[in-house]
Parts: C-alpha cells; sequence; structure tokens
C-alpha cells in the first residue's frame, strides 16, 4: 500500500506557536524516537526532548505548547525562520502528520524539509516573520477562539482579526496537495521521455552507466 | 549570457521542463544507507514497485551500527538490528550493491561514494541523507533528500525539484598555520549565519579552494547543507581527476578518456552571473570552534562566548540566550581554556586519512589529558586500513586515543553510542544541535587537529600553540 496523500483544501484550526528560529529535525523528531523501519508510530516522540519532562516515563511538561489545550488539538503550527533544517529525516514530518499537523507557518523552511511536507500532505506556508509573530500573539492571547484559516486554492491564510495574507507556492507542489497525488505515479506518466533521455545520454556519457 | 556550472550539470540532466521553475531531473546514482535507505525500499516494496537500474544503486551500513571492535548485527541501539537486517534483505531483494557489515568497502556513505569513485565529475548524485552535498566537491550536484524521494528516484530514475538560486563563495589568499578547510566552513557560516545560504546551490571557487587537496574539498562541500544551502560544488580540475583516476568504479580505458575532456569542460563560464556573491580573504580566517547550538554559532578560537545583549536582532538574542543556557557557557568566557570531557574525531565532514594524518602530527608523543574520553573512528574501512598500514592507530593508541571500526558512530545519537549526560565534546563533526551527540551532550565543533590539541591539554586550545616541541608543522 502507497501512503495515500490526503488532499489539501482549506483548513480551519487554531495554530499553535513555537517561536524559536531554527528548528532542527532532531528536536522535531530526536534521533532515538525513530525506532522502526517504518513511517509510522513516530508521534509520540514528536518534539520529546521539549514535550516531556522525563522522556523515558514519557512525563509530559505541562508548559510546552503542545500539551495544553486548545494547541494540543493544532492542526498549524507556527515558527520562526528555518524551521525543519538539519537532518534530512521524513520522519520528523511523519511524525507531525501523524500527530495531525496539516500545516507549518514559519518565515523560512529547511529545503529538504519543505519537500518533505509537500510529499505528505503538510502545506508549508512561508509568510513574513512580522506577519507570523502577530499571528503568534493572536494565537496565544486568543486561545480556542483564534481560528486561522488556511486556503490553499487562492494561496492565503487569514488570522483571526481577519487580516488575509497571501504566499507562494510552486505550482506543482500546489497541484500535488491539492489534488493528493501520488508523485511516483505523476511521473511515471512521464516514462517516454525517461527512456529517451537515457538512451540519448547513455551515448553521450557512456561511462556515466555502470 | 553564460551559464553557472550548476546550470550545465542541470540543463544536462534535464528530462522535462515542468514549468514554474521545476525541473524532471536524471538522477546518475542513488546511494543509501541502513537508517534512511531502509525506509525507501521498504516503502517501494509496499507500493510494489521496482528499483530501476538497480547497477547505479550503491547501499552502506554506517549509522546504526556499531563502531567496537567485534561487532556484527546486534547493536547498543535497541532496535538497531531490525534496521541493518531489513536493509540487507530489502537490498538484495532489489539487486543493489551492498558494502555489508565486514566488507572491506564498508564506512560512511559520503565517503565511500567518493573512494570507489562511485560519484563522478558532472554527475547527479542523490541519498536520502543531507550531508550528500559533501560530493559536490567532486563537481558533482550532489544533494540530500527525504526517504520518499528517495523511492520517487529508485522508482524513476528521476526526481522533480525546483531549481535553487545560484551562489558564488570565493576564497582567496592563503590559509595560515593550523588553519584548515574545516576553518573555512565554520567561518563562512559563522559569518553569514547558519540559514545564510537558504534557497541557493553554492559554487566555492577562489584560489585557496583549488590549493586545497581532494581530500580537504570534502570537508568545505560537507557543511554546505548547514548553511541551509541546495549544496555546494566545486569545479572539477587536475586534483579532481587525479583523486578519481583508478578507483574501482572509475571509468577506465577509452571510457576514461573521454570522461576527462567532457570534465574539462565543467566549469562556469567567465560571463556568468550569480544570484550572490561571497568573497572571503582566508587571511582573515584563524582555527574556528563553535559555542552554541547552531553551526553557525562560531568564534575565532581566541575570541569569547558571544553575550546575547550584542546580538544583531531579537530572534537572534533568544536563540543566543538558549544556546548558552543548553551550553552551559556565560558570556565573555574565552572559549580557549573551557575544559572537555570528550573529544572526538570521526564524520563524513573530517575522518579521512589525511585528516588521520595531520592529527598524528599533533598528538605523537604525547598524552590525551586524564579524565578525556577521547575517540577517533575512521571514515571507511578503507582509510582504516591505511591508517593501520602507516601504523596512524598505534600512534593514536600511544596518546591515549581509543581506535575504531568505521562509521557514523557518536556523530549522531540514536539510542546506540553517545557521549555522557550534559558532557562536554570538542567534535570534529558537522553538528551542535541539542542532542546530537548525547543526551544533553555538549558539542563543539571544530577541525579534526583543534580537536586533537584540545584533546591532549583537557581543555579547549588553539592548535597554533601545539607547535613548539611538537611534530605538527614538519
Ligand atoms: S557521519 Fe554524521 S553527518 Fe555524516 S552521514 Fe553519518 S551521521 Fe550524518
Amino acid at each position: 500500500m502507497t501512503l495515500r496523500m490526503q488532499k489539501f483544501k482549506t483548513l480551519s484550526s487554531v495554530a499553535a506557536p513555537i517561536m524559536r528560529v531554527n528548528i532542527d529535525t532532531d528536536a522535531i523528531i530526536p534521533s532515538r524516537e525513530m525506532k522502526g523501519v517504518t513511517k509510522d508510530g513516530l508521534s509520540v516522540g514528536m518534539f520529546a526532548n521539549w514535550r516531556y519532562t522525563d522522556v523515558d516515563a514519557r512525563v509530559e511538561n505541562p508548559d510546552f505548547i503542545l500539551n495544553k489545550i486548545p494547541f494540543r488539538d493544532a492542526e498549524i503550527l507556527l515558527s520562526g525562520e528555518n524551521f525543519g533544517c538539519g537532518s534530512s529525516r521524513e520522519h520528523a514530518v511523519w511524525a507531525l502528520k501523524e500527530w495531525g499537523m496539516r500545516c507549518v507557518i514559519a518565515p523560512s523552511f529547511g529545503t529538504i524539509f519543505y519537500g518533505n511536507c509537500v510529499r505528505n500532505g503538510i502545506l508549508p506556508v512561508a509568510l513574513q516573520e512580522a506577519v507570523v509573530k502577530a499571528f503568534a500573539e493572536s494565537a496565544e492571547t486568543g486561545a480556542e477562539t483564534a481560528v486561522f484559516v488556511v486556503d490553499l486554492p487562492s494561496q492565503t491564510v487569514t488570522g483571526p482579526d481577519g487580516d488575509t495574507h497571501g504566499f507562494d507556492i510552486a505550482p506543482a507542489d500546489k497541484e500535488m496537495l491539492v489534488q493528493g497525488l501520488d508523485p511516483i505515479g505523476l511521473t511515471l506518466k512521464r516514462d517516454d521521455e525517461i527512456i529517451a533521455f537515457r538512451e540519448k545520454d547513455k551515448a553521450e556519457r557512456p561511462w556515466v552507466y555502470l | 549570457m553564460g551559464r553557472t556550472l550548476v546550470q550545465k550539470l542541470w540543463d544536462a540532466h534535464t528530462v522535462a521542463d515542468l514549468g514554474d521553475n521545476a525541473t524532471l531531473l536524471y538522477t546518475d546514482r542513488v546511494f543509501l544507507h541502513e537508517r534512511t535507505g531502509s525506509v525507501s525500499l521498504k516503502g517501494l516494496e509496499a507500493a510494489g514497485r521496482k528499483v530501476r537500474n538497480p547497477e547505479q544503486v550503491f547501499c552502506t551500513m554506517d549509522h546504526i551500527v556499531d563502531t567496537l571492535p567485534g561487532r556484527g548485527d546486534d547493536t547498543i541501539m535497541p532496535s538497531g538490528k531490525d534496521f541493518i537486517t531489513t536493509t540487507r534483505d530489502a537490498a538484495n531483494e532489489a539487486g543493489i550493491t551492498l558494502f555489508d557489515i565486514g566488507d572491506d568497502r564498508q564506512g560512511i556513505v559520503h565517503v565511500v561514494s567518493a573512494e570507489q569513485g562511485i560519484t563522478l565529475p558532472g554527475l547527479t548524485q542523490v541519498c536520502p541523507d543531507s550531508h550528500t552535498c559533501t560530493l559536490g566537491a567532486l563537481g558533482a550536484l550532489a544533494w540530500g533528500i527525504g526517504s520518499t524521494e528517495g523511492e520517487h528516484a529508485l522508482a524513476t530514475k528521476t526526481l522533480a525539484v525546483n531549481k535553487p538560486k545560484s551562489m558564488r563563495v570565493s576564497f582567496d589568499g592563503q590559509l595560515g598555520y593550523g588553519v584548515t578547510a574545516k576553518d573555512m566552513i565554520l567561518h563562512l557560516i559563522g559569518a553569514y549565519t547558519a540559514a545564510g545560504g537558504a534557497g541557493h546551490a553554492i559554487e566555492f571557487t577562489g584560489s585557496a579552494i583549488r590549493s586545497l587537496p581532494q581530500e580537504n574539498r570534502f570537508t568545505v562541500c560537507n557543511m554546505a547543507v548547514e548553511f541551509a544551502a541546495f549544496t555546494g560544488l566545486i569545479p572539477p580540475d587536475d586534483t579532481t581527476i587525479d583523486y578519481i583516476h583508478g578507483r574501482p568504479y572509475a571509468p577506465t580505458g577509452r571510457n576514461w578518456d573521454a570522461a576527462v575532456d567532457y570534465w574539462r569542460t565543467l566549469q562556469a563560464d567567465g560571463d556568468a552571473a550569480y544570484d550572490r556573491n561571497i568573497s572571503i580573504d582566508c587571511a582573515d580566517i584563524v582555527p574556528t570552534v563553535s559555542w552554541g547550538t547552531s553551526p553557525g554559532h562560531t568564534v575565532q578560537i581566541d575570541g569569547v562566548v558571544p553575550d546575547p545583549s550584542d546580538a544583531p536582532d531579537a530572534n537572534t538574542q533568544t536563540s543566543w540566550a538558549r544556546a548558552l543556557e543548553y551550553m552551559d557557557l556565560k558570556p565573555g568566557t574565552p572559549l580557549e581554556g573551557v575544559p572537555i570531557d570528550g573529544a572526538f574525531i570521526g564524520s563524513c565532514t573530517n575522518s579521512r586519512i589525511s585528516d588521520l594524518r595531520e592529527v598524528v602530527k599533533v598528538v605523537k608523543g604525547r598524552r590525551v589529558a586524564v579524565g578525556v574520553k577521547a575517540i577517533v573512528v575512521p571514515g571507511s574501512s578503507q582509510v582504516k586500513l591505511a591508517a593501520e598500514a602507516e601504523g596512524i592507530d598505534k600512534a593514536l593508541v600511544e596518546a591515549g586515543f581509543e581506535w575504531r571500526e568505521s562509521g557514523c558512530s557518536m556523530c549522531f545519537y540514536a539510542g546506540g553510542e553517545s557521549f555522557g549526560d550534559q558532557e562536554r565534546v570538542i567534535s570534529s563533526t558537522n553538528r551542535n544541535f541539542e542532542n546530537r551527540q548525547g543526551p544533553r551532550t555538549r558539542t563543539h565543533l571544530a577541525s579534526p587537529t583543534s580537536v586533537a590539541a584540545s584533546a591532549l591539554a583537557g581543555k579547549i586550545s588553539d592548535v597554533r600553540k601545539f607547535r613548539q616541541g611538537a611534530s605538527y608543522d614538519t
């Protein structure tokens, strides 16, 4: 079975702010939480070093935002610049997905993490730092009343105060998310082109072909 | 208008233009390791798909396998054996080449791929591992991907990639005494922050890059990802071509001649324009060490721990304050002289034979300070064999270092090998993130010779002061 992607159109949810910069994928899913050879069972280890006061006994840290109501159910994460930098581990995205996160809003993202999000049905939204900061404030002060609306087809995020901000996304990434497409199946439709490339290339760069 | 080197490699691998800056790129090589490759191979199998062209796919055991003598499939990491056996079965099933435990070609993926001549100039290569950019030092377009992209590359031989912006980083001038390739890249990231290269593919050029031996060039490109870059590469030259010649998977005979002719064309055009240019004068670089929890948190060895109140903006201020707390350091403390518990020499950044030769020059005839756990882990089984043939292992062990089997080892902690709780470690690796080398371990990044000098002194040290009476500069 392929991991089927959920289609992404619009989303309304409270948003959990973790406003640190450079949150790396080791922090999102520490190495020792990646126990198995599968994509499942990772959400329990998500942010483990911050989320638990005793990681082994899984004692929750009451001060950590995702342990608080209503942010436990947040489907949107707000964060600082360069979110998801560091290790390429896709487990970070699988953990977020299993937890129920559908969208991460930050001023910028680690490149590999960004691609991993798109391939797993999570929408990464890059907005200006000042906007993300203002969002974080309204998210915290408004708590459960602070609902954010993310609209992918129109490429906008509307904050609880009604202010709407547009964001950029590559059309191919958007299409993959909106349609919930399987990227491999999509590429295999171009099989003729791949084969043609290979034949031509093999004649030109024979040493490449082991 | 001329083309950059990246643009030339991009054009040469374009299967289809997907529009809006996205390209379907042909991937010449895929390399896997037991940590993430197992997931890619299993994912592919579960979807009922097959590896296309398995003869161009390789796999090694490096991340989870122990590095203690007598190692096998059992690991200190509780579920490590599953990763190893699953990878082995999946690799055999898929018909790809596996450098297994016990194979003398085994080692850290990015070390092995170069060493075996699998990566060549002008190739595209991907691996579900962020430090794949290391191989850009051979003039290849090599970058790290996620496991799902790994499945995509295995199944289709291609990847849909958004084209990065271009950046040229030029290092000119002479490196000072005791200053290494590691200091060059730490200096760059320190000066321009860990997000400084975001969204860019970097071409490293300049006289200082051209005069670097090939093995040191890997160190520079290795940390392009710590600069948040898509990848980093160095145009191939005689140094590159000499390095590749005669390696097991390198072309031979007429193929070699044709390949070399092609490699010679892999230069940016003189009038190529870059989105961003950075110039660094190597005279400004001294041995550099990190003080915090981001590779951008670096200072010169004679510098002090910065004060968050001097930070350029509020975000940086918070991140510095948090880093200081984690690292248990106070603003204004001189880095030189901070006592250490551990010293680690290894990883895909700095674990090659030339690194070890330099380390031996520092430590020969001396002793690691009492109470310091000092460990050297060769980057590959080939490096280990070569070092042992030269007596490097003996010199290291005599000096009080532990000498291990090759692998990633304590470059990262996955529940297996690690340093202890809150221990302070100086390390030749590339990441000083929180908990990277062990639970609450405090990592200071530095060059392998700086690590060696510090191990001897029992505190963070300026390797340049180890010249008197030592054979370091002979
Ligand atoms: S040595 Fe460290 S950085 Fe390099 S591949 Fe292994 S774990 Fe990653």
